[in-house]
């Protein structure tokens, strides 16, 4: 089986070098070779590229529930890579929020193992914050990040306090690790299970004012420009909450953030009738902050785009709104939602795209990818944005169904997934990609 | 006469009638999930049967065939006396099979899910579940797997529908309308299902309606919902035709909403020298069940503008012809 593949004819981008335009791309021996025109094919498989596709440095996304070890009935490592490759995602970063919490290197190890079995997406582990992500002691994060952990965070459980966050920050600088915080104020939180405001008033549920948030992101930049820590504030909501990072950037603090496409996409309108598959945390907000959360986008102060995909069991889902887990399944349909609903809508260019969910979530969390330079891996996200998907969570790949998306039409599709030189995933309506054998290095 | 108007939702709740509208001649919906999917010529079809129905309890032998064969159970998940019992009256009355389920007897203790409760109350085919519990959106999840006709007597905070109607029933008999009335509604406007029901319910026929509460204790959003909200009693019972005390819900206050209950009557509980800044001929009404000297003062609960005890006994006949609306005029 030959090593080596040579894709011609499909638009190659890549900001993080530049290129953009009609180009061959030459991968062998799991590396990106050579980009160029007119490349010799040697004894490559050769593949031509329909002109409307886009090859794109590997999208990676960087907040994903794997829920192994101790959740299986909801997701392993390889059902999560599988949809992940088949979403489009060469790469995931996995929260420590399993059972028992990957707060140590035995876990770490074993959710690496699981996923070299796999052979699917890479997986970076995430190493919790504190033990047990219980928020009173520090994990041991120096041998997490010896077994290859990539950042920590306590994500679902708050680090609720000030100190604790101020070390962990101070701690991980050692290892120029970011700490990721699901920034919520737990006592505004409350028993809350939707966004405080008209719907949730008129729905009579529990409210999650906006504040909850703010106030955590707030005191999580002014921690990290105490400290000089990298801080990374996952899944932001709210316009308070941007408005915090925006100005923490405008004086030199080290901060970065993400948004879901669900929080972009949707807003607390879609609550009526109290289905579950619309139940997050942090929740579905109202219209002005979905604003501006395309704003961000927009501007330049979000800086990726990640899923939280949260697979959950529909035994789990299907019980009353209030007592139902927070989250959703989002690496199935990131793509035809963000290529639908920001880059066709005019939010999002197709290059600032690719930078929000390859280049900088590659360069948040410190791995390889986000750029096809010659010798980088040749892990590659091929887009089709014009060809139309619908949503048929019957074929997800994931072992939750639990997406409020179900049925959607979008205009925007994954071609292939390339993952080390190996084409994991072709889209049916390109059989060549499919059918190209290419041989690990 | 034209089929009933699909009634726009948002303009029946934003503008006040100029005249009342007919009443429909059905109900649309299969389910009573709550006042807002009621349109406001089905929320006058409702009352003006339940007239009909309040005549058959006046009589000497208070049953009639309607229901006779149907099978209605009553699933409370929450305690309730009234609610319960008042169901359980009307569909005796229309001669259904009713059996009620308390949380207590039942599989929940056990750990079964509502959906599996529901689904094998199901395989026993009964025509109605009346279902009260204590998450919003309940009676939603069970209209979804469920073939059964669902009533929400009461889901979370949430709604109330058939309070809502009952008290719509009790002010139009004193008032012989609804639209330009104006309402106070005074308590505890945050937990409350009751006036969640009761405000989409008197807007849509046309209502001024005034609600009135400590600010902890306010909805998130009260400017969307079309009312006036005020946290000073004087000027929400000022020339009040109608006045509606809602209970502090005293078990769902752990969170500190205020100070204390005394500090709560002195600020807003409804005195007699209060009452007095309502016109002459006010009513005053109150859900039940009732806090004594924390809401509302004894004398006004007992005094002669007290409609409480009427909105009790309508209650069963707004019931009735939910069930009948519902079951009954269907083959």
């Amino acid at each position: 089986m030959p090593k080596s593949l040579l894709l011609r004819g499909g638009r190659v981008l890549d900001p993080s070098t530049g290129i953009d335009g009609f180009f061959d791309l030459l991968i062998d021996d799991a590396q990106v070779r050579h980009v160029g025109r007119d490349l010799q094919a040697g004894d490559a498989v050769v593949i031509e590229l329909a002109r409307g596709l886009v090859v794109c440095p590997g999208f990676i996304d960087m907040h994903v529930h794997l829920r192994e070890p101790g959740q299986e009935h909801k997701e392993t490592v390889a059902t999560g890579a599988a949809a992940a490759i088949a979403g489009g995602f060469t790469a995931v970063a996995c929260m420590p929020n399993t059972d028992p919490v990957n707060d140590q290197a035995g876990i770490t190890e074993f959710i690496l193992k699981k996923a070299a079995a796999a052979d699917k997406a890479r997986v970076y582990p995430i190493g919790a914050v504190s033990r047990g992500s219980r928020g009173e002691q520090l994990a041991d994060i120096a041998e997490l990040h010896a077994a290859g952990v990539v950042a920590l965070s306590d994500d679902g459980k708050p680090v609720a306090s000030a100190l604790l966050m101020r070390r962990a920050l101070e701690y991980a600088g050692m290892f120029r690790m970011p700490v990721i915080d699901h920034c919520e104020e737990p006592t505004l939180k409350g028993e809350g299970v939707a966004h405080e405001g008209y719907h949730a008033s008129l729905l009579g549920l529990k409210g999650i004012p906006a504040a909850a948030e703010e106030i955590m992101v707030a005191r999580d930049v002014t921690l990290a420009g105490l400290t000089g820590g990298t801080l990374h504030i996952a899944h932001m909501s709210v316009e308070g909450s941007l408005r915090a990072v925006r100005e923490g950037k405008d004086r030199g603090v080290r901060v970065t953030c993400e948004v879901t496409p669900h929080h972009v996409v949707l807003t607390d309108e879609a609550l009526d009738g109290y289905d579950t598959n619309f139940k997050m945390n942090p929740p579905l907000r109202e219209a002005r902050h979905r604003e501006a959360l395309l704003g961000g986008l927009g501007d330049g102060t979000v800086d990726a785009i990640a899923t939280d995909h949260a697979p959950h069991h529909y035994d789990e889902k299907g019980v009353e709104f209030d007592r139902a887990p927070f989250g959703i399944v989002g690496l199935e349909t990131a793509v035809p939602l963000a290529l639908d609903r920001l880059v066709h809508a005019g939010v999002v260019s197709m290059p600032r795209l690719v930078q929000l969910m390859s280049i900088n979530p590659a360069r948040i969390l410190g791995v390889a990818g986000g750029t096809l330079a010659p010798g980088s891996p040749a892990d590659l996200t091929i887009l089709a944005p014009d060809l139309d998907t619908t949503v048929d969570p019957a074929r997800f790949l994931s072992k939750s169904r639990n997406t409020p998306f179900g049925g959607w039409s979008l205009r925007g599709a994954v071609a292939a997934t390339i993952v080390g030189g190996r084409i994991l995933y072709a889209h049916s309506a390109f059989p060549a990609l499919a059918a190209a054998k290419v041989a690990r290095a | 006469m034209s089929a009933p108007s699909n009634l726009d939702r948002a303009e029946s709740v934003g503008r006040p009638l100029r005249e009342e509208p007919r009443p429909a001649t059905r109900l649309r919906a299969r389910h009573l999930l709550g006042i807002a999917d009621l349109s406001a010529e089905e929320i006058l079809l409702i009352l003006d049967t339940a007239e009909a129905m309040k005549e058959i309890g006046a009589r000497p032998i208070k049953k009639v065939p309607t229901l006779r064969g149907r099978t209605v159970v009553n699933l409370f998940f929450e305690p309730s006396t009234r609610t319960r019992t008042s169901f359980e009256i009307a569909e005796k009355r229309l001669s259904a099979d009713t059996l009620g389920i308390a949380v207590g007897t039942s599989s929940v203790v056990k750990g079964e899910t509502l959906a599996d409760t529901a689904l094998n109350l199901e395989a026993m085919a009964p025509d109605m579940i009346v279902i009260r519990h204590g998450s919003s959106g309940a009676p939603h999840l069970l209209s979804r797997i469920c073939r059964s006709r669902i009533i929400n007597a009461g889901d979370g905070m949430h709604e109330h529908p058939t309070q809502a109607l009952l008290d719509a029933f009790t002010i139009r008999a004193h008032k012989g309308r609804i639209a330009g009335l104006k309402i106070a509604i005074v308590g505890d406007l945050l937990h409350s299902r009751v006036l969640r029901s009761n405000v989409l319910l008197l807007k849509r026929l046309g209502a001024d309606v005034w609600v009135c509460g400590p600010p902890t204790l306010m909805l998130p959003g009260i400017e969307q919902f079309g009312v006036h909200a005020t946290t000073s009693i004087d000027e929400a019972l000022a020339d009040a035709d109608v006045v509606m005390m809602l209970r502090i819900q005293l078990e769902r206050m752990q969170g500190g909403f205020f100070p204390s209950l005394r500090e709560y009557f002195n600020v807003f509980g409804l005195t007699a020298e209060r009452a007095r800044r309502a016109k002459a001929d006010a009513i005053i009404m109150h859900p039940g069940p009732m806090n004594r000297g924390v809401e509302i003062a004894s004398d006004v609960a007992d005094g002669p503008y007290s409609v409480i005890l009427e909105q009790v006994a309508n209650g069963v006949a707004v019931r009735m012809a939910v069930l009948y609306l519902l079951e009954g005029s269907v083959a």
